[in-house]
């Protein structure tokens, strides 16, 4: 059967370049980068060529790169970091719709280390009220997390005016850039961020290797205790082939950039264009937000996601879904909610996330088949009224 | 992704009886939009007989599977024997269900029993009637939760979750649903009566049960607890570390920690917080 892979917001295939560039790294060279000996020595040399390609990816410099074991682990250390450095004070303000790494944190230390913590909120379109941000600032804030792209909606917030008005007021400044790293062009020099984390399995690296950017100069404090590795702020011998793959996935980034924003761009609106002519009663959230040029989310009225999920995966279709019903969790997407997408939407909320591998015969054969599971499970929705119409066919029939 | 038994895969991929019996005689029709599920049963009875039953089901594929096996469980059964069908029957039939979609079974055997009383002209059950609402956020009445506990015998909040809904949602009610699930298994499991304890006996008591259960749960959270005094059933108590600064250490006191030591030591235990 087609394997149609559209979750690549969850996770993405390595890219061949990468696994490649990862092999030498296990069985032949070995060493360990802090070994006084030639052997440990080369392989030092091939992990600051990696930083250094990471740090061009971001508009970074090199020292400013530490490498982690996950994007969670980067926000972790973030978060931490400032608030150890900073002892009197305790407040944070981020925002309703962050990833789990930092909203789950912001409760643990709401709850257990007696922290305040504000979380803005966002408008029907996914997007930040600047001024409530500025209006949070206080004396008390030690940090300020706002991620850089919703994973869920593909929303873009503004980092560049959200960490000037941060910075001005002399407040740490950090963003989870997990979903935005290698997608959009950033450049660290224009945009004042103290603190940055990224995931090098969002960008076709493997899974287990992330980075925590921080700029010369912030307040910090290490989160891992031990050697003296990346420079005494993450202790942990360095995971080298993984590093060195994250490295080689960052030149690809910086070279597939193009593409990305031009036929991957193309694809997800070949995408929401379609599913907007053949399917009634759908809604694309985030549409009139700036938004990330591969994620498409899409709530089809009055049926439930997991199903539409579970239909799309017996055709070797790949997405995830903004519903409850999947998760565990029985609430909606708390982004949807935050949103105030109404439930009628929210439950049959479906993600697409594509990525340079995906051509546009996936896209065309997964709006051949959508119109069909669309149709069947409304006719067996309560809510669905006939009278709403079915999918049209027309110029995609089967 | 969860893990579904054969059956429900093909209940969900290929649904028995989908749609609406037209001369339908009976109705039932239960969940919410608002709570990612809902099922709409109609069934058309006669001469005491389940002749023919339709669904229409908003939800998941255990919610679609539960229905689809509901109508296929009771057409051509007697109205006698489709009074006596529980949700455990829909589990079984279906050869399982993850304990996270048991709901999906209740859905079922609820809309079942609503459209019996339509059929016999009865009101449909008002549930605000029966107790006190805990979870808001799916509409759960302690009646409702201490029905579940009870008759499936469950020991956790996720059960419980998994049963009713309750809980599912922003969590803020699962102090109370804890409290109720001790209170059903303090009177289920302890039934026998308890020796009269001495004042010695009843403070080594004390004590051993603080060591033993409560202290490893609060220290978990950075928290601990000491025993200052005990007159009569007053047992006074200091908080340490977390617990003094934690915004919920009246409800840990009153639901948990009182709740643990009236089923392990003497109903009529209250226990209070003392400063030094």
């Amino acid at each position: 059967m087609r394997t149609v892979y559209l979750d690549n917001n969850a996770t993405t295939r390595v890219a061949p370049e990468v696994f490649e560039a990862m092999k030498p790294y296990f069985v032949e060279e070995y060493g360990n980068p802090s070994s006084a000996h030639a052997f440990g020595g080369l392989i030092r040399r091939q992990v600051e060529a990696a930083r250094g390609s990471m740090a061009r990816l971001l508009g970074a410099q090199d020292t400013d790169i530490i490498f982690t074991s996950c994007g969670t682990e980067s926000d972790n250390t973030a978060i931490r970091a400032a608030l150890r450095s900073q002892p009197d004070k305790r407040h944070i303000v981020t925002t309703r719709v962050e990833h789990p790494a930092i909203l789950s944190l912001c409760q643990h230390l709401e709850k257990h280390e007696g922290c305040q913590v504000t979380y803005l909120g966002v408008d029907r379109q996914g997007r930040l009220n600047l001024d409530e941000l500025d209006a949070a600032l206080t004396d008390q804030t030690a940090i300020v997390s706002i991620m850089w792209a919703n994973n869920e909606t593909g929303v873009v917030f503004p980092m560049a005016e959200i960490a000037q008005r941060v910075k001005a007021r002399g407040i740490t400044m950090h963003t989870d850039a997990v979903q935005i790293v290698g997608k959009a062009p950033l450049d660290l020099e224009k945009v004042p961020v103290d603190m940055l984390s990224l995931s090098g399995h969002k960008l076709h690296a493997p899974k287990g290797i992330g980075v925590l950017y921080i700029r010369k100069g912030t307040k910090f404090s290490p989160f891992m205790i031990g050697g003296h590795q990346e420079r005494g702020r993450r202790a942990g011998t360095e995971n080298v082939p993984y590093i060195i793959g994250l490295g080689r996935a960052a030149e690809l980034a910086e070279q597939n950039m193009v593409e990305e924003n031009s036929r991957v761009l193309a694809l997800r609106d070949r995408l929401e264009q379609g599913l907007l002519k053949i399917v009634p009663q759908i809604l694309i959230n985030g549409q009139e937000a700036e938004r990330l040029p591969n994620t498409l989310s899409v709530s089809f009225e009055f049926i439930e996601g997991e199903s539409i999920l579970l239909k799309l995966s017996a055709l070797g279709i790949a997405a995830s879904s903004g519903s409850a019903c999947t998760s565990g969790s029985l609430e909606p997407s708390h982004v949807l909610r935050a949103m105030g997408v109404p439930y009628t939407s929210a439950h049959g909320t479906i993600r697409f996330s594509l990525s340079i591998y995906n051509t546009e015969e996936d896209i065309d054969y997964t709006l051949k088949h959508i119109p069909r599971i669309i149709d069947e499970l409304r006719l067996m929705s309560p809510y669905w009224d006939a009278s709403m119409g079915s999918c049209r066919t027309a110029g995609f029939t089967e | 992704m969860w893990e579904y038994s054969e059956k429900v895969r093909e209940h969900f991929e290929h649904p028995r009886n989908v749609g609406e019996v037209t001369g339908a005689n009976a109705v039932g029709e239960v969940g919410s939009i608002t709570c990612g599920d809902a099922l709409k049963l109609t069934l058309k009875i006669e001469d005491g007989r389940v002749v023919d039953a339709k669904f229409k089901t908003f939800g998941c594929a255990s919610a679609i599977a539960s229905s689809s096996a509901l109508t296929e469980m009771i057409i051509g059964k007697t109205l006698e024997e489709v009074e006596k069908l529980t949700n455990k029957d829909i589990v079984t039939f279906l050869g399982g269900l993850p304990k996270e979609k048991i709901h999906c079974s209740v859905m079922g055997a609820e809309a079942l029993e609503c459209a019996i009383r339509d059929y016999k002209g009865l009101p449909p059950k008002e549930r605000e009637a029966e107790g006190e609402l805990v979870c808001e956020c799916f509409g759960v009445t302690d009646a409702q939760i201490e029905k579940a506990v009870r008759d499936n015998g469950l020991t956790t909040i996720e059960e419980v979750t998994g049963y009713t809904k309750a809980g599912g949602g922003c969590e803020g009610c699962h102090e109370k649903i804890q409290a109720i699930i001790d209170r059903v298994r303090a009177e289920t499991e302890h039934k026998p009566v308890r020796k009269k304890l001495t004042n010695v006996q009843k403070i080594k008591l004390i004590e051993q049960v603080l060591e033993k259960e409560i202290r490893p749960s609060l220290r978990s959270d950075g928290g601990d607890i000491e025993l200052v005094d005990v007159e009569g059933d007053r047992v006074m108590v200091a908080l340490r570390g977390m617990c003094r600064t934690c915004a919920a250490s009246e409800a840990t006191l009153k639901e948990y920690v009182q709740g643990i030591l009236r089923r392990e030591v003497t109903d009529g235990l209250t226990v209070e917080e003392v400063q030094e």
